[in-house]
């Protein structure tokens, strides 16, 4: 669904992507893991259209969306859960979702949006009980599930989530991911960028580790987690292993 | 059957795709990991952040087995030897052996790679195979071993030698899959004939060839000789062992297993890459191994790619049948030469036996080519016309097939043997 060749990025002088390469089939959930500053975000911007490429190439359902803008690459079926929710604070939770809808509510019509916030009310329930509360007044885990529920508004077929987990209770995490699982099973393919690797590598099917912007390891889930440098570097095993 | 569809299907822009990944990924992890391309890249200044596709693989430096042997026993791992869960060597019958380590995630798609070789040779969950390659440091038995029992069929693991036993096991134990070299195959025909045991009577039907040349009569013959049907397939210790291809039921070549190796095809002279199709070394680059990856490693096995699809539906391209060595080859007037290509000429034409020598020389600054060539008893004692029938006959052959004129001298039977004390296969006498 998704095919990422050989692209590198920019911030000014500093080069947060190189030669990087990775691809997503439909249906999959794969998982983009590493460390703070090693590019994760960057790559999904790059993706979604917020950040362009230096260089390469980004294929999505087959067509060349390198350098298309942020409004074309999500109508054409990519949608980003932004790192650190960005939700509109002052707005009430049913805003926030109908916002998400912008893209198509002119083409799909005020019927079909409700019925679409009706299958996100069903997936995260908590957000039908507080759809009139400001969307600033909620718990993290909450203002996570609006972020989340906002860009499924827009109908992605591809869903990119970076760090839905970050900084929320581990009940509330579980939570989450189970979301997540349950928006494959509907169809939906994720790319998911995560520091908790635990938890990306029991919902994904594939993985890639990077690090200093460049990918260091591909491979199945199990293949990852049976990898000791995965397992010293971001499962935290390594103490335990050499002193128990 | 194919055994994991996913993978051995896949378009070509998805192979690509994942190639160009793992390679990237590769090369990061050797220049980090391993010293010797850390300092071979920097010396080239070619750092893997320049691969923009595949084809900038061929920017990067050739892996020699010297190279190997000089970083014996681990200089070449990319793991501490606590991630390595297995080791295994090659013979070292030149030199220092050279050492190969597979981590737990190396093993498991070793034995993947080599379910997927069975598999295409025909092998289920209902077989019973019976390994015959020497179980110990070489990776041919234990690769195969683990693939077949990862497939569900039921090993047995014979090892070498001890041919009546062999046979014994093999009726006794309904064995119906073979795993050995193909001159063992003809071994044990001619020990069951000289028994007095029907080789039909047998349970076996499949025969899985690797660790020698199998050209195409030879496989006539074993099929012939043991009813079986008989497919060949083709390692390289350093690289992995058994599972890198095997041929599939159509027999036309051999399938590289694309997703854990990018195979190349390198003029062994000017080291250059070659157009898909052309003949020259194979050249591989691993693509998942933690332990003991490799970029470039020169076979030194000649071949030839071939991209079309085949019939059988694997997209994987398919190699040629190894027949020679690029150490072997000689070159005469810019024509590559290889003893093998004279021997699989020699093999189709009657009266002659496929022990040969190749003489090169240097006439007036020209090079010429003799090649000798054993004749069989019955036509030694023929009349002389055909045995001028039959050198121009070979003659003609080389020139159509080879592409050079060589002037050919029948010679009597038993004098060019290969073998301890005997005639070598090739002499140049341009290099003295």
């Amino acid at each position: 669904m998704l095919r990422v060749e050989s692209v590198s990025a920019f911030y000014g002088g500093i080069q947060a992507l190189r030669n990087v390469s990775i691809h997503v089939n439909a249906g999959e959930i794969a998982t983009l893991l590493g460390a703070n500053g090693a590019g994760k975000s960057t790559l999904m911007k790059v993706i979604s259209g917020i950040h362009p490429p230096a260089k390469g190439r980004l294929v999505f359902s087959g067509l060349n969306i390198s350098g298309l803008s942020a409004e074309r690459i999500l109508r054409l079926g990519v949608g980003h859960v932004p790192e650190g929710r960005q939700i509109f604070a002052p707005l009430s939770v049913i805003d926030n979702l109908t916002l998400g809808a912008y893209a198509r509510f002119k083409m799909d019509g005020k019927k079909e949006v409700a019925k679409d916030l009706q299958s996100i009310f069903a997936l995260f329930p908590v957000l039908q009980e507080r759809q009139k509360q400001r969307a600033g007044t909620l718990s993290g885990g909450e203002q996570q599930m609006v972020a989340i529920g906002r860009t499924l508004m827009a109908k992605p077929k591809l869903l990119l989530l970076d760090e839905p987990s970050m900084g929320l209770a581990p009940m509330v995490v579980g939570d989450i991911f189970k979301a997540i699982q349950t928006l494959r099973s509907r169809g939906t393919t994720i790319l998911l960028v995560e520091q908790n690797a635990k938890a990306a590598l029991k919902v994904a099917d594939r993985g890639y580790i990077i690090e200093t912007g460049r990918i260091i390891l591909e491979g199945e889930t199990a293949e990852l987690l049976n990898n000791k440098e995965v397992q010293r570097a971001y499962l935290g095993k390594e103490y335990r292993e050499i002193w128990d | 059957m194919i055994w994991d569809r996913r993978y051995e299907c896949m378009e070509r822009e998805e192979i690509e795709q994942l190639q160009l990944e793992r390679l990237q990924s590769t090369l990061n992890r050797v220049y980090r990991n391993v010293s010797f391309y850390k300092k071979k890249f920097d010396h080239l200044k070619i750092l893997p952040d320049e691969i923009q596709s595949i084809k900038d693989l061929a920017k990067f430096p050739l892996t020699l087995k010297e190279d190997l042997r000089e970083s014996y026993p681990y200089g070449m791992f990319a793991l501490p030897l606590r991630e390595v869960v297995r080791i295994h060597s090659s013979s070292g019958v030149t030199g220092k052996p050279t050492v190969t380590g597979y981590t737990r995630n190396d093993l498991h798609h070793w034995s993947q790679l080599t379910a997927r070789v069975l598999t295409a040779g025909g092998v289920t969950k209902d077989d019973v195979v019976q390994i015959t390659f020497k179980y110990g440091l070489f990776t041919g038995a234990f690769g195969l071993h683990h693939g077949a029992e990862l497939i569900g069929a039921s090993v047995i693991p014979m090892s070498t030698g001890n041919t009546s036993k062999q046979v014994l096991i093999m009726q006794d134990y309904k064995t119906t899959a073979l795993v050995s070299t193909p001159s063992y195959a003809l071994l044990l025909a001619r020990h069951m004939e000289s028994q007095g045991i029907d080789p039909k009577s047998l349970s076996l039907k499949l025969g899985l060839f690797g660790g020698e040349p199998c050209p195409e009569p030879m496989r006539k013959e074993i099929e012939e000789r043991l009813p079986i049907r008989a497919t060949d397939n083709y390692g390289v210790s350093e690289v992995m062992g058994p599972g890198v291809s095997g041929e599939c039921e159509q027999k036309n070549g051999l399938h590289i297993n694309e997703d854990h190796f990018i195979p190349e095809i390198i003029d062994p002279q000017t080291l250059q890459v070659l157009s898909p199709g052309s003949e020259g070394e194979l050249v591989l680059t691993t693509l998942s191994k933690e332990a003991f990856p490799l970029i470039r490693y020169r076979t030194r096995d000649i071949t030839s790619l071939d991209y079309s699809l085949c019939p059988c539906g694997r997209t994987l391209v398919r190699m040629k049948k190894v027949l020679g060595r690029s150490d072997d080859i000689i070159i005469i007037k810019g024509v590559n030469v290889f003893p093998s290509q004279v021997e699989s000429i020699l093999m189709e034409i009657e009266g002659v036996e496929p022990h040969y020598q190749l003489i090169a020389d240097r006439v007036e600054g020209v090079d010429t080519l003799e090649v000798k060539v054993e004749v069989n008893e019955r036509v030694f004692s023929d009349e002389i016309k055909n045995l001028q029938t039959i050198a121009a006959k070979v003659g003609r052959k080389l020139r159509e097939i080879v592409g050079v004129s060589a002037t050919v001298k029948l010679v009597a039977p038993q004098s060019l043997q290969p073998g301890e004390g005997k005639a070598p296969k090739v002499i140049d006498r341009r290099k003295k």
